[in-house]
């Protein structure tokens, strides 16, 4: 039936050509598929409907599902040394952080703020995958420790949304020494029996994983998050085989004793705040009861 | 037969004619060549000087590769009386990539922990390269956690290329076992000296080079990720590890001017590898420096310098 291509594809052409599609309205599920409404997206915590898929979700959307009203109070970043090792490649490390900055309008890959939680007291750090590979640095090392070292202060649990390729490539051993450092921060946490809660979210891969990472009081993991020290390509390139299914999935890790619970999403709030509550051993509040505000504090 | 790397080859020609003479002479008696062989040493001498006093950073890489670079079982063997191994981490298993044990160094008992990647193919093989799975890490901390109770100093000597990417290795929890490895060396009460005698590769080093003192042999090398690693990461081609190597400031000198280390151990010119029983020494004298340093202090000023000193690093502009 050519005919029909020949007279009606042209038109088709067409009127799709006409018309302006905004590239952020729509969202594919990478799953089913499907495609969703961007504003049904975001009102579903970005869990796409029907597959239950867990999409990325960027740091000030999460800190305004956290904090209760989404109200809270961001910590400015300490500032640090920048671009240590004069680095560059194709291009100066110092321009592709000014790109990132423009880009995602963040000064580095995480956001640190406190406010409340159901009532009770907390700060909060999320990192970014979407500025530079979510990766540690100076900076983000530096305001992990000024996070944590401000939680004890304010003797408030620490609950940190990770998000990381690893350490910063363009940082060299100082991004590497990120991970001894913000262990320290993590035991002056310990010392003053706050609880020190992660949530790993999609993905958490490499320096993040193997120091601050995994060393929570309380490990929580969100669905068909990647969760593992080397990278899925790594490893299928040293062992020159394909990876079981699921292979470091937030399951899988569950399964092999790594992280206490896979939590939903729509869930998360309610768990982050009952297991606060409890080991602060401050009573659990009725539903909608009246919640103080950060002004009150 | 000595190994030669690629940019030694002006060297190994001479040392071949060297070789060649030698034969000659010891076939013919009436051949008299010292002469000739005293010249062409000279001129080895020189050509070592030259190669060794600017190597670039891959350069350093490949030297700290080096098969005959001297390893764990070296170090201990001439610096550790009585060494008693002690192995598993009573979880799961033994990891030989990792050894550790007991015992007297220059008359002090000790522990000493390390990373082992083998002499030969079957000793490579057996010690997986130098690359530590979850029990060796579990394993380190075990003896860290012995020594702390035991108040003996800890000596560690670090040559990995990183931690062993595999399935097993993730599946019981890679990540977390290096994680916790670097918070017991955090947690010590007693000195722990650590030592860069090759590659010092990522968080697999950091897991046990959490020390009050951090030295470094001269051409060792210590990394975010392996250059061919960091060249993967980067430009996802990892053949363009000399590229990596040669950016990211990875030598002695780079670290001891971040302070990320605290001193750099110098080689016999041309390389550990060229004299083993010279840089052993000069380490176990380092070593032995480092840990006198610690005599007159308490476990809590022990933990707190140790801290301090990682909190001081990259702070300073």
């Amino acid at each position: 039936m050519n005919w029909i291509n020949n007279v009606i594809r042209p038109k088709i052409r067409s009127i799709l050509s006409k018309r302006e599609i905004d590239d952020h309205l729509w969202v594919k599920c990478p799953v089913s598929g499907q495609m969703v409404f961007h504003k049904d997206l975001e009102a579903n915590h970005f869990v796409v409907p029907g597959s239950g898929y867990h999409m990325r979700m960027d740091t000030l959307s999460r800190l305004n599902s956290l904090f209760d009203k989404s109200v809270f109070e961001e910590m400015p970043l300490p500032s640090v040394l920048s671009d240590p090792l004069e680095f560059r490649d194709e291009r100066r490390y110092s321009e592709r952080l000014k790109l990132a900055r423009t880009k995602t309008g963040m000064e580095d890959a995480i956001k640190v703020a406190h406010g409340y939680l159901d009532g009770l007291h907390v700060v909060s750090a999320v990192q970014d995958f979407s500025f530079m590979g979510g990766s540690l640095g100076l900076a983000v090392g530096e305001t992990l420790i000024a996070a944590m070292r401000l939680s004890v202060k304010m003797h408030s649990p620490f609950i940190i949304f990770t998000a990381s390729g690893g350490a910063r490539m363009q940082e060299g051993i100082l991004a590497l020494m990120q991970m001894p450092r913000t262990t320290i921060a993590v035991r002056e946490l310990r010392e003053a029996r706050l609880p020190y809660i992660v949530v790993l979210t999609h993905p958490t891969t490499g320096g993040v994983t193997a120091s601050y990472a995994m060393l929570g009081d309380i490990h929580i993991a969100e669905p068909g998050a990647l969760i593992g020290f080397a990278g899925p390509r790594v490893i299928e390139q040293t062992i020159r085989e394909k990876l079981p299914d699921g292979f470091q999935k937030a399951e899988y890790l569950r399964d092999h004793g790594m992280v206490d619970m896979v939590v939903p999403r729509h869930e998360l709030r309610e768990t982050l705040s009952h297991l606060c509550r409890m080991l602060m051993k401050s009573p659990i509040p009725e539903p909608d009861c009246s919640l103080p505000s950060l002004s009150d504090s | 037969m000595r190994t030669y790397l690629d940019f030694e080859r002006p060297v190994a020609e001479l040392e071949s004619k060297v070789a060649d003479l030698r034969d000659l002479s010891r076939h013919d008696a009436s051949f008299s060549i010292c002469d000739e062989i005293k010249c062409l040493e000279v001129k080895i001498e020189h050509a070592l000087k030259e190669l060794y006093s600017k190597l670039t950073p891959w350069q350093k890489t490949q030297v700290s590769r080096h098969p005959g670079r001297p390893r764990f079982t070296h170090y201990v063997s001439c610096l550790v009386d009585n060494f008693i191994p002690l192995c598993g981490d009573r979880r799961f298993s033994d990891d030989a990539a990792i050894q550790g044990g007991v015992g007297c160094f220059r008359g002090r008992p000790v522990f000493i922990i390390g990373h082992e990647r083998g002499g030969d193919t079957d000793g490579r093989l057996k010690h997986n390269f130098g690359m530590a799975k979850p029990e060796g890490y579990r394993k380190a901390a075990r003896l860290m956690s012995l020594s702390d109770q035991f108040d003996l100093p800890v000596l560690s000597l670090i040559d990995t290329a990183g931690a062993y990417p595999g399935v097993g290795a993730e599946e019981r929890g890679q990540s977390e076992a290096i994680a916790r490895s670097t918070e017991t060396c955090l947690s010590l009460g007693v000195p722990n000296i650590a030592v860069i005698i090759g590659q010092g590769g990522s968080g697999g080093a950091v897991a046990i080079a959490t020390a009050n003192k951090v030295l470094m042999l001269e051409h060792s090398i210590y990394t975010v990720a392996s250059p061919e690693a960091s060249a993967s990461i980067l430009w996802h081609d990892s053949a363009r590890a000399m590229d990596a190597a040669n950016q990211m400031k990875i030598t002695s000198a780079d670290l001891l001017h971040f302070g990320v280390i605290d001193a750099v151990i110098p080689e016999p010119m041309g390389g550990a590898h060229r004299d083993v029983d010279a840089i052993v020494k000069a380490t176990g004298d380092s070593l032995f420096e480092a840990l006198c340093s610690f005599d007159d202090m308490k476990r809590d000023e022990i933990r707190i310098h140790r801290q301090e000193k990682f909190m001081k690093i990259g702070t300073d502009f």
